[in-house]
């Protein structure tokens, strides 16, 4: 069937702030629908509060709203743009429940509108416990036994243990595995607040059982295809989104794996799944060969994201063309050029997920896995054997724990595969896995012991050690390995293992011969992504790497991007005109440079992983863009500049280094009272917190100190730097006095307590600053406001959280500025205006997930949240008002923002 | 050693000794044991895509035949279990071969022969080259039962065994039939005497054209008995119809082969696994075709319906397996003497 032709304007509603559980991989897949639907000629409506993604940005739908997700906006919306039809399966759970809302109250049968992909019957049979229970048993597909609960006093008796999944939430939720009746009544009470309709199942726990997922296409044909299988490394009990995968799947006989197939597809067929991506979860007990269908999602899913980089399948873009009436055999495979959508991806490597966690920053909760979803991000690594997929996997979490703790082998702590390995190397039983990946560590160490008997580096490198290791092993440094090794290839992700020829340049590295890749034309640029989601470096940098990429090639270079985080826009083999799938460490970048040979690398976008190499990577000889060293060490080593600082005539709060307790107990009497102390270069303002006594100062180890600025004003300021000069982008001013971390703080634009002469004094110290650190690209200023006097508190050389929202709020294209200050431009040549204007008042506001740790709704130097909205108004109230809502903050029902407004164009 | 003197290196983890045949390579990422007992890769070397092999151990329960079938076995790594189970089953097999680069030599220059093992570059380049083409001629390995048997309960099947999978009369038998399986060789008369309800003619390995006497005895068939083929028993019908076969570059091997079912407008995902298609110049015949190359996978026709893919999976996904049960169906609709 060719596209539908009845619908002209389709409303796609986004997944909001990044929560855990709900991240960038719905950024990934809302930007593929918009530009595939676009392209099909439809208009495309979007709604999205998240100012932080790509899809939110001019040019990716007709009209875009940052506004909040609630059911009452949609329907102003729909109200004024009429959509035909509602694309509910692209915006997490979000989307799919305001989907559920807005047909429940009749507002899409009021004005007409359609909803594409999935009905409401089916979305309720995949997300209602109990009916989707009844309709899998109808369908003859074995469930764990269950009892749907509405009270208490309903789960009383059921046999232990058992799990409490609550209805309609998100990552598990609420959700525990209950070993005694005292924790299953905990569990439910919990469970029953936390779902929206007051449902949970008690559900027979599966512990220790294998977990399956596989991803499913599905057409109005009535075609299913599976993109991609993916096994958990980890047993069912710990959620799928903190459990390391593997793709495709590696313990299942083809017999089988072949059941799990059909299963899924009846899955999908009970349910109801009209069009599009279907993601379908199973418990598999080996032994006995049992199988039981534990959950599925009528939509595209974190998994999706995953098994669309691993095997290079876009099922986003799919999922939106399926959605208007084609099916899967009328649909090119892009990476093949020539045979259709209409097929199963066959991988000859291995992508193996690593989740990233940040027990860290919540030290009341303890650091151990469960039903609930804890990780705030993950890293993909292909290789072409399990260890190299594996070790690449262990290297781009960029967290890999100092000592492991062996009393804790097979416990589900954060850092349970590591413990893993440590012991595999001393030759411990490994409990708890199966026996396969078991036999793959041992692999692992006896290659170890190998590498350090022969010193046989190519054939370590081979196997997939990391440079690093074989360094460890062989004890010389990661330079001398570098130089005793070959280069490793470039090799395709081409979806039909070499089948056919891949046109799509989206590459991994090994130690193979490489695939031919027509000529280059163009000289080009690397952009280094930022790694996995974590807090702190979340997708906003992701955002700065997409337009860097952009803004290369629109500037005459081929824009090539290095990133290991499969959840993102940046490592969708459309954003650049090379992507490689590699951790971004110095040996991988190093790898790329060597290969690419571009005019320079670009490390001001990916937040502080690549940043953290730039040293090391001058060294190497690698051409920088920008020259950002005399930047980094200038912002970065706080006697240099303190020293600027000085010379320059600004302000800076009082400091001191102290190397122990001692110390900073003199240096804060020093300074005086409160002091703020922290590590040094901490990512979020890790461990840092505020002194106000002596008594509270307990140290070990070494700490900065710093001058509190209490009660002052803090502002953030987003700058252009070429090298002499810096212009001002916008000067945002926090809701949250000093002390509470700017990426935790409310902000708005313009801000209100800026006046004129401050402002021209503002633009003063960041034009010194640029000129006395020789900044070239962006900058970011954190300044403190006490009275009239201003502190200079930090300043980055480097993209900043904020670029979006501002970029957003002013309608400046300023990645796109960037790349061309790196590439030498000056900021005359060009020709910014004397000062940008916000189109209307702007707010931004963070997202905690306190749902999962207590104590992280409490805003302090730490930074905790997880993501940000925006909204606009006619006055910063409104608009922080709205930006409440918007975060979920302010009820519905109380004050109304103000009316609505599309995103300007800002082109 | 390919015999067009690209040489890959790789460990020998299989039987001693060195093995030649056409090169071939699968992409299906499970089922290896299944692929290795697969009688069509008599006088082939299997080339696994995916790079981890035999990773959840031997099963003979999983042999689609009583031996490994296919001369030698290159991987990329494998298993202590499995490789030492090949060679248990006297197969020269290697790990630790470049086999992404192998799969683009194929690819790019069609199917080569080759011969691996334990030996001198110059020794494997000579085996290579002494090895006869495929094509054009009769394997020098016979396969298939030489006595029939019959497996099931219901109207009779008669399958005609040039080296069956044994999945197929498994399959078909499940389906709520009687499989009398008997020696690829009988002849036409001797087939009918069997008191069929409809013939199945199986997959096996070699040149299809080469089998005048397979094609006669489907020619003599066809009309006195509905006629069925899978994979070499498509070719011996679309041959026995007057259709030519031809040799495919790399041919299809794998287990993520869309087809187009015309009839039925749907797609199936189907495992494959043959070296030659049907070129049918009558297209009104053809009722299923690749969507990866246009190649026909499948016609159908009074009194006849055949499938190059393999409907019976084992490696690979069932969406062809209703095939058996409307094979089945007609067999329970059909009332013997009508057509003998």
């Amino acid at each position: 069937m060719p596209r539908r032709t009845d619908l002209r304007s389709i409303l796609i509603v986004g997944s909001g702030p990044i929560r855990i559980g709900q991240a960038a991989e719905f950024d990934y897949s809302g930007a593929q629908a918009c530009r595939a639907l676009r392209r099909e000629g439809y208009r495309v409506v979007l709604v999205n509060s998240n100012p932080a993604t790509i899809m939110t940005d001019p040019g990716w739908a007709d009209a875009t709203y940052l506004e909040p997700l609630d059911a009452e906006t949609l329907a102003e919306v729909i109200a004024v743009e009429r959509p035909e039809a509602l694309l509910p399966t692209l915006g997490g759970q979000t989307a799919l429940n305001l989907a559920v809302e807005l047909v429940e109250t009749g507002v899409l049968d009021r004005y007409g509108v359609e909803l594409l992909a999935a009905d409401v019957a089916a979305i309720r049979r995949a997300e209602d416990r109990l009916a989707f229970r009844e309709t899998m048993l109808a369908a003859g597909l074995a469930v764990p036994e269950s009892r749907v609960v509405r009270t208490v006093e309903d789960a009383a008796g059921f046999p232990l243990p058992a799990i409490v999944r609550p209805a309609f939430t998100l990552g598990g939720t609420g959700g525990g595995v209950a070993e005694t009746a005292a924790a299953l009544r905990h569990h439910v009470e919990r469970g029953l607040a936390a779902s929206p309709v007051g449902q949970v199942l008690v559900e027979r726990f599966l512990g220790g059982w294998q977990e399956h997922e596989l991803e499913v296409m599905c057409d109005a044909a009535g075609n299913c295809v599976v993109v991609c299988s993916i096994e958990n490394l980890d047993p069912m009990g710990i959620h799928t989104g903190d459990s390391w995968t593997v793709a495709p799947q590696q313990t299942l006989p083809d017999g089988e794996y072949q059941r799990l197939r059909e299963a899924a597809f009846a899955c999908a067929r009970a349910v109801g799944v009209a069009t599009g991506g279907a993601n379908v979860q199973f418990a598999y007990e080996p032994a006995r060969g049992e199988l039981c269908l534990i959950e599925m999602n009528p939509r595209v899913s974190r998994s999706s994201a995953l098994a669309s980089k691993a095997t290079g399948f876009p099922i986003a873009k799919l999922a939106a063309l399926l959605a208007v009436g084609y099916t899967l055999d009328e649909l090119p495979n892009d990476i093949t050029g020539k045979t259709t959508a209409a097929f199963e991806p066959a991988l000859d490597y291995v992508a193996v997920k690593a989740p990233r966690f940040d027990f860290a920053k919540f030290p009341g909760t303890e650091p151990l896995l469960g039903s609930e979803m804890r990780a705030v991000g993950e890293a993909l690594g292909l290789g072409r054997t399990f260890p190299e997929a594996f070790l690449k996997a262990l290297q781009g979490r960029e967290d890999a724990p100092g000592a492991v703790d062996l009393s804790r082998l097979g416990e589900p702590v954060p850092e349970r595969w590591d413990v893993y390995l440590e012991a595999a190397r001393r030759e411990l039983d490994l409990p708890g896995i199966h026996p396969y990946f078991a036999e793959e560590l041992r692999s692992i160490a006896v290659a170890e012991r190998e590498l350090a008997e022969t010193g046989e580096v190519a054939r370590a490198k081979r196997f997939g050690f990391p440079d690093e290791t074989i360094a460890r092993v062989l004890g010389v440094d990661e330079a001398d390995v570098r130089r005793r090794r070959p280069l490793p290839g470039r090799l395709a992700v081409d979806s039909c293992a070499a089948e056919f020829e891949a046109e799509t340049p989206y590459f991994y590295l090994s130690y193979e011969a490489a695939d031919d890749f027509g000529p280059r034309e163009r000289e080009s640029v690397v952009v280094l992504g930022a790694g996995p989601n974590r807090i702190g470096q979340g997708i906003e940098f992701d955002y700065c790497c997409v337009h860097a990429a952009q803004a290369f090639r629109a500037l005459g270079y081929d824009a090539v991007l290095q990133n290991s985080n499969p959840e993102t826009v940046s490592t969708d083999y459309d954003t650049s005109d090379r992507l490689y799938l590699e951790p971004v460490t110095l040996e991988r970048v190093l790898d790329v440079t060597a290969l690419e040979r571009p005019v320079g690398v670009a490390v001001g976008f990916g937040g502080q992983t690549p940043l953290r190499l730039a040293r090391a990577l001058a060294e190497a000889g690698v051409p920088l863009l920008g020259d950002p060293l005399p930047a980094i060490d200038g912002a970065e080593d706080r006697a240099r500049f303190a020293t600027v600082l000085g010379e320059l005539g600004l302000r800076a709060p009082a400091w001191g280094d102290a190397a122990g307790g001692e110390e900073a107990l003199a240096l804060a009497e020093r300074i005086g009272y409160p002091v703020l102390v922290r590590p040094h270069h901490v990512l979020g303002g890790r461990g840092m917190r505020i002194v106000r006594g002596p008594d509270e100062l307990d140290l070990d180890g070494a700490a900065l100190v710093d001058e509190f600025v209490e009660g002052a004003l803090e502002l953030d300021v987003d700058c252009l730097c070429d090298g002499d000069d810096a212009w001002v982008a916008a000067i945002l001013e926090h809701v949250e006095p000093v002390g509470v971390h700017s990426g935790d703080s409310a902000c708005v634009l313009p801000a209100p307590s800026v006046t004129e002469a401050l402002e021209a004094e503002i633009r003063a110290a960041a034009s010194a600053l640029a000129g006395a650190l020789r900044i070239r690209g962006f900058l970011n200023l954190q300044l403190a406001l006490r009275g009239d006097e201003l502190f200079v508190l930090e300043a980055n050389p480097r993209a900043s959280r904020t670029v979006p929202f501002v970029a957003k709020a002013t309608g400046v294209p300023l990645v796109e500025h960037a790349c061309r200050l790196l590439l030498g431009a000056s900021l005359e040549e060009l020709a910014m205006p004397e000062r940008a204007l916000p189109s209307r008042a702007w707010a931004k506001e963070a997202v905690f997930p306190g749902e999962r740790f207590p104590e992280a709704a409490k805003r302090g130097p730490e930074m905790r949240s997880t993501g940000e909205v925006m909204a606009g108004g006619e006055t910063v109230g409104e608009a922080y008002a709205r930006a409440l809502r918007a975060a979920g903050r302010a009820r519905r029902g109380g004050r109304r923002g103000p009316p609505l407004q599309r995103a300007r164009a800002s082109r | 050693m390919l015999e067009d003197g690209t040489a890959f290196a790789g460990a020998a983890v299989g039987a001693p000794g060195v093995a030649a045949g056409e090169a071939c390579f699968t992409t299906a990422m499970a089922g290896y044991e299944e692929a290795v007992t697969d009688p069509s890769y008599v006088e082939q070397v299997l080339c696994f895509a995916y790079p981890l092999v035999g990773n959840y151990g031997v099963d003979a329960a999983r042999m689609e035949s009583e031996r490994v079938q296919c001369e030698g076995v290159v991987m990329r790594t494998s298993r202590p279990a499995w490789a030492a189970w090949l060679r248990e089953q006297g197969v020269v097999a290697l790990k630790d071969v470049d086999t992404r680069a192998l799969v683009r030599r194929i690819r790019d220059r069609g199917v080569l022969r080759c011969a691996i093992g334990e030996a001198s570059v110059a020794e494997l380049h000579a085996r290579a080259l002494a090895e006869p083409p495929i094509d054009g001629r009769p394997l020098r390995r016979a396969v298939g039962t030489s006595e029939p048997y019959a497996l099931g309960e219901g109207p009779r099947v008669t399958l005609l065994d040039h080296g069956n999978k044994r999945s197929i009369p498994r399959r078909l038998a499940k389906a709520g039939v009687e499989v009398l399986v008997v020696p690829g060789g009988w002849d036409a008369e001797a087939i009918l005497e069997t008191r069929p309800r409809a013939v199945l003619v199986g997959n096996g390995p070699g040149d299809p054209s080469v089998l005048s006497g397979a094609v006669e005895t489907v020619r003599d068939l066809l009309g006195r008995v509905p006629l069925y083929g899978i994979c070499l028993g498509h070719q011996l019908l679309g041959l026995a119809l007057g259709h030519e076969t031809f040799k495919l570059p790399f041919g299809h091997r794998g287990a993520n082969h869309p087809v187009l079912d015309r009839d039925a407008g749907r797609v199936l995902v189907t495992s494959q696994n043959h070296g030659y298609a049907v070129a049918a110049d009558d297209d009104s015949l053809v009722s299923h075709v690749s969507l990866n190359d246009g190649t026909v996978e499948g016609l159908a026709g009074d009194g006849f319906a055949s499938v190059q893919f393999h409907p019976e999976a084992a490696p690979g996904p069932l969406d062809a397996l209703p095939f058996f049960d409307r094979l089945a169906q007609a067999c329970h609709a059909v009332p013997t003497f009508a057509r003998s």
